[in-house]
């Protein structure tokens, strides 16, 4: 059977390796292609870079990441952060990324998701939603980090970005994001239950209880965190047998 | 061995390949692995690997667009009878038959259609994304050492039916059946991903690289 996906995310500025809480007061805490070899022996199903990087001319960082991870860890490597035009996903493609999430440049432009799934195919494109619930429990996107709110609903979004042949959803819960007490439930089983590809929860994991709430409770295909085991507080291993012992299906130790 | 990986637009081949030195040294054999879009390569090699991402008619034309290469690829291939790997839309343009955006014809090497997944269960998402285990019935070269229920990477809608079912060499269950492997004489196709698939996928690779057919 299919099993759920545990992936580390590392969020990376200027080509290294920083964790934010809710967005803010980055801490500078290494070299992103030794934590991927690390998570890559550890077991991890999938690895993500989310690429903060402000400046347009350091943004080429990213690429050298992409390339240095994708010749030693043989494993699938999603991108995002950036993603504004149809060359930033090709090149991130050429320097070994099998993903490229699209964000901020969805919301502007909706049909820069179709050009992209046209051109290189849904299973590479995955679009990422940053959202929050508001006042009357319904789910809004925002974008910028969470700043900017859209007033777009967040299920209506992600049935047109389906539509439009995006092949993954990688849903952040924004009002979780840093704070460690777990994704936004409601926010991602209404998008796990609307829409027919797979969809990554992410945002607010601070126990190893929140991985398996997204995928019991939130139906999650795969669960996303990146400060749990970026500074260490648990491995990929712990996290499996955990989810495991809870009754979800993980992959286990490759055995050959 | 001279391992020719063809590259004919389709998505990134340079992790790919680094994955074939790394099977190949972890085997200890001697290769040398290229990424090519010329058909003298393809008379050159010992093996060939057709890799293959996004949409099969985007595919074929691609591979059709080079000088050659199909002509180099069969002579290869069906004459010479050199090992050969199809990997994910590789593996499905092996068949004579696609069936995205529209019918349109593969090489044509394994009787069969690559028709889209059909899920019994109606919850279960598409694209069929992640790990999955592998389960066979028959032993063959290229399964050497792997244990049943070993995990691949998996990233596709469309599947390969081939019509002789001896055909099919391992499979995957995603709501019915799903050919993980398939083959016949000198070729071997694969749906999942073995230079995604870490050690399961290279162990893979280096049996592809070992196998004398």
């Amino acid at each position: 059977m299919l099993k759920v996906r545990i992936i580390p995310c590392l969020d990376v500025d200027k080509g290294r390796v920083v964790k934010g809480v809710n967005f803010v007061d980055l801490v500078d805490a290494g070299d992103p292609v030794e934590q991927a070899r690390i998570y890559d022996r550890e077991g991890a199903d999938e690895l993500t870079f989310l690429d903060i990087t402000a400046s347009h001319e350091d943004r080429e960082t990213i690429f050298d990441v992409v390339r240095h991870t994708a010749e030693e860890c043989f494993m699938p490597l999603t991108v995002g952060g950036g993603v504004r035009v149809l060359d930033d996903i090709r090149k991130l493609l050429l320097a070994g990324a099998d993903k490229a999430a699209i964000n901020t440049a969805a919301v502007k432009r909706p049909e820069f998701v179709r050009e992209a799934a046209l051109k290189f195919g849904s299973q590479c494109i995955v679009v990422s939603i940053d959202a929050k619930t508001v006042g009357d429990g319904r789910h809004e996107i925002f974008t910028h980090g969470g700043r900017n709110p859209t007033g777009i609903d967040a299920v209506q979004w992600a049935k047109r970005m389906t539509e439009y042949g995006a092949g993954e959803i990688l849903l952040t819960s924004m009002d979780r994001d840093g704070t460690k007490i777990g994704f936004n439930l409601p926010l991602t089983r209404a998008i796990s239950d609307a829409v027919p590809i797979p969809v990554i929860a992410s945002g607010g994991v601070g126990e190893l209880d929140h991985l398996v709430e997204g995928v019991i409770e939130g139906h999650a295909s795969a669960v996303l965190a990146a400060s749990i085991f970026h500074f260490g507080t648990y491995t990929i291993g712990q996290a499996k047998a955990h989810m495991k012992a809870a009754g979800v299906p993980v992959r286990e130790d490759p055995k050959t | 061995m001279n391992v020719a990986v063809i590259d004919y637009g389709s998505g990134n081949l340079r992790s790919a390949a680094k994955a074939f030195e790394r099977a190949s040294s972890m085997a200890d054999l001697e290769s040398k692995v290229i990424v090519t879009s010329q058909a003298s390569d393809l008379s050159a090699a010992s093996h060939i690997v057709l890799p293959g991402v996004g949409a099969f008619a985007d595919c074929k034309k691609g591979l059709e667009s080079l000088d050659g290469v199909i002509e180099a690829l069969e002579r290869a291939v069906i004459k010479d009878a050199k090992p050969f790997l199809g990997i994910c839309v590789g593996m499905q343009l092996m068949a004579s038959t696609g069936l995205e955006y529209g019918r349109h014809d593969g090489l044509g090497w394994i009787d069969g259609e690559v028709a889209p997944l059909q899920c019994s269960d109606q919850t279960l998402k598409i694209p069929h994304m992640g790990w999955n285990e592998l389960m066979f019935s028959t032993s063959h070269p290229f399964l050497n050492g792997i244990v049943q229920g070993s995990h691949v990477y998996f990233v596709h809608s469309y599947g390969v039916v081939p019509k002789d079912e001896s055909h099919v060499l391992a499979r995957v269950n995603y709501g019915g059946v799903i050919n993980a492997v398939i083959g016949r004489d000198n070729m071997i196709g694969v749906q999942f991903h073995p230079e995604k698939s870490q050690a399961v996928g290279l162990h893979l690779i280096s049996n592809f690289l070992k196998w004398r057919p």
